[in-house]
């Protein structure tokens, strides 16, 4: 039972699925699925912990020894990923039963459930899996869930968005397959560390700069790279807040993952793609994001898109950590990706709330919303801090790291970045501050909370977002033993 | 003219692009995603066959055989293909529901117009 663990973390979402299209029932299928999502979030932490002993763990799926049969790999970066993916999963959970009640007709209920976890089998095994064409079919189970979840959404907008990520996201794995097969023409292997072995004596530059350059492509068309974001805004905007916060907290960041798989286990040791500058082009792209989409997020009318514009920005300052690409920029970057996730996944919780509650969260409906709903909006506040980075939460933590990968490197620009990238956000939490303190609310507004089994997961995330700034045993520990394996693979 | 496979693949992917990203009616613009799909498949299939060779049967008359592996990921592939073409036309049924319109340019009119955003299902 205990070896096939890792086999068992994607096939207990994936079975549950079909479980919850025959159980049908609204109540029975949200118990089968949090279900599912609990056991998902005790193996993945079962794993980590067996990984933080005993080294990497490998599982030969079906016997069929890799690099010839599919390869489920569990190593410091990946049980770090789990960990995030199956915990969001389950921290969202308990939540989802009132706010999918509010935001999703009855009779499609079973559906939300069933496609969730579908959505959480396939974040799991792009995860798990040291296989690359695994990784793709595992992409697709987990975005053709999310286009249902996002089509699921309020409103006829929710179609729209959905159709427009469906396109664009089926461009970004089509291109990823494209990189994949030119590496399996070049090296005749799929699995990432074979591919990695057999690429050292490959002197033809061309075909594997080509690979590079389309997986870098689809991959930043899946985690919203700027300028490949714009299916981002409006997905998350018109999605369910269960959603919302599930895909803002992991799909983004599972995409990332891959990428940094693949930049820094493949193509990062290879002497033929040196005097390449992925790096310099990352951080340029990253640069663009948190600037620019850190501006857009001020303007937004509603409290939901501009979080989703201020994702954008978030996801620049991963990716410009990998751009930098020094070690202490990799920790801020991994780190930043739990960071980043935890405090994303509060405000989306707490925005949800006031979906529940109120059913509007443009800035003009939410006047005096500091009196309607104290806790609430003293929890988007934390979260806020958070994601500007101020010192004692969990978004600082990454930025420190970031800002000395910067200074290690010599780039006093990128410093300069990181502070205005800060400012900006301090802008646009202020915005919100303004609107829901300062501002009178509406004649006759009583306090009215959303629900208990809303508000401890809501309480939990926000206590994430400092309990992780204080002791960052978890989030930079486990980034600094995931970089030494990246590192390590390249020496 | 060895290559030719290769070119016949990158003209049905260019132009599946294009037409992704230039028409504004959304069947087509399915139609077009799912060239630019299949395309991938013939970047595939192609290299995994010798000219000459047969199908990976160990026989003692042959020596050559085709790799077979390409063709099981491409019917993976496919099956990812469909389901993405099926449910990009159901979301396609649902918006012409909603908006009565297929025409990229007409729906994002609509919604400009008034807040359509709770006004149907």
């Amino acid at each position: 039972m205990v070896d096939h663990l890792p086999a068992l973390q994607v096939v207990v979402p994936l079975m549950s699925a079909p479980v919850i299209v025959l159980l049908r029932r609204p109540a029975i299928a949200w118990l089968v699925a949090t279900a599912a999502c609990f056991a998902a979030f005790a193996i993945a932490v079962t794993l980590a912990l067996t990984v933080a002993e005993s080294g990497t763990v490998s599982y030969a799926i079906g016997s069929w020894e890799p690099p010839w049969g599919i390869e489920y790999r569990v190593d410091a970066l990946s049980a770090f990923m789990l960990v995030l993916v199956a915990g969001t999963a389950a921290l969202v959970m308990p939540y989802a039963r009132r706010s999918v009640a509010a935001e999703v007709p009855e009779h499609q209920a079973y559906l939300f459930y069933a496609m969730y976890c579908l959505c959480v089998a396939g974040l799991l095994g792009m995860t798990i899996t040291g296989d690359v064409f695994n990784v793709f079919v595992f992409l697709e189970i987990s975005s053709l869930s999310t286009y249902v979840l996002i089509a699921l959404g309020r409103g006829r907008r929710a179609l729209l968005a959905a159709l427009q990520y469906l396109i664009v996201g089926t461009i970004g794995a089509t291109f990823y397959v494209i990189g994949i097969g030119l590496l399996y023409l070049v090296t005749g292997s799929l699995n990432f560390v074979d591919i990695a072995v057999q690429l050292e004596g490959v002197t033809e530059k061309r075909p594997v700069l080509a690979a590079l350059a389309f997986i870098t492509v689809g991959l930043g068309l899946k985690l919203a790279l700027f300028p490949l974001h714009q299916w981002l805004p409006n997905a998350y905007a018109y999605a369910p807040s269960v959603v919302t916060t599930f895909l803002a907290a992991t799909a983004t960041k599972v995409s990332v993952y891959v990428l940094v798989r693949f930049y820094f286990l493949v193509f990062a040791p290879l002497q033929a793609l040196e005097g390449v500058p992925v790096g310099a082009v990352l951080v340029a792209l990253s640069a663009a994001a948190i600037l620019a989409m850190s501006l857009v997020a001020v303007f937004q009318p509603d409290l939901k898109r501009m979080f989703a514009y201020s994702s954008v920005a978030q996801i620049g300052y991963i990716t410009l950590g990998l751009g930098v690409a020094n070690e202490a920029a990799l920790t801020g970057s991994l780190a930043h990706l739990v960071n980043h996730g935890v405090t994303k996944c509060a405000l989306f919780l707490l925005v949800g709330g006031i979906v529940v509650r109120g059913g509007d969260t443009s800035f003009a409906s939410l006047a005096g919303l500091g009196r309607r709903m104290p806790w609430t909006s003293f929890g988007i506040v934390i979260a806020g801090l958070s994601l500007i980075g101020v010192p004692a939460t969990a978004g600082f933590t990454s930025k420190w790291y970031l800002i000395a990968g910067a200074v290690e490197q010599g780039s006093w620009w990128i410093v300069a970045l990181l502070v205005a990238g800060s400012l900006i956000a301090v802008a646009y939490v202020w915005r919100f501050v303004e609107v829901a303190y300062l501002a009178p609310a509406p004649a006759g507004a009583a306090v009215h909370e959303p629900p208990w089994s809303m508000r401890i997961p809501q309480a939990v995330a926000v206590a994430l977002c400092v309990v992780l700034g204080l002791f960052t045993a978890f989030n930079v520990g486990y980034a600094r033993r995931a970089v030494d394996l990246l590192l390590g693979g390249s020496q | 003219m060895g290559h030719y496979a290769y070119f016949v693949a990158i003209f049905l992917m260019v132009a599946g692009l294009y037409i992704t990203i230039a028409r504004g009616n959304l069947v087509k613009k399915l139609v077009g995603l799912s060239i630019f799909q299949t395309s991938v498949y013939l970047l595939y299939i192609a290299p995994g066959k010798l000219i000459g060779a047969t199908a990976p049967i160990v026989a003692p008359q042959f020596t050559t055989y085709s790799n077979p592996l390409p063709h099981v990921l491409i019917l993976t592939a496919i099956v990812v293909g469909v389901a993405t073409l099926a449910l990009g036309l159901a979301l396609v049924v649902r918006i012409r529901e909603a908006y009565g319109s297929i025409e990229e340019d007409q729906i994002l009119a609509q919604d400009q117009d008034g807040d359509g955003a709770d006004a149907s299902r």
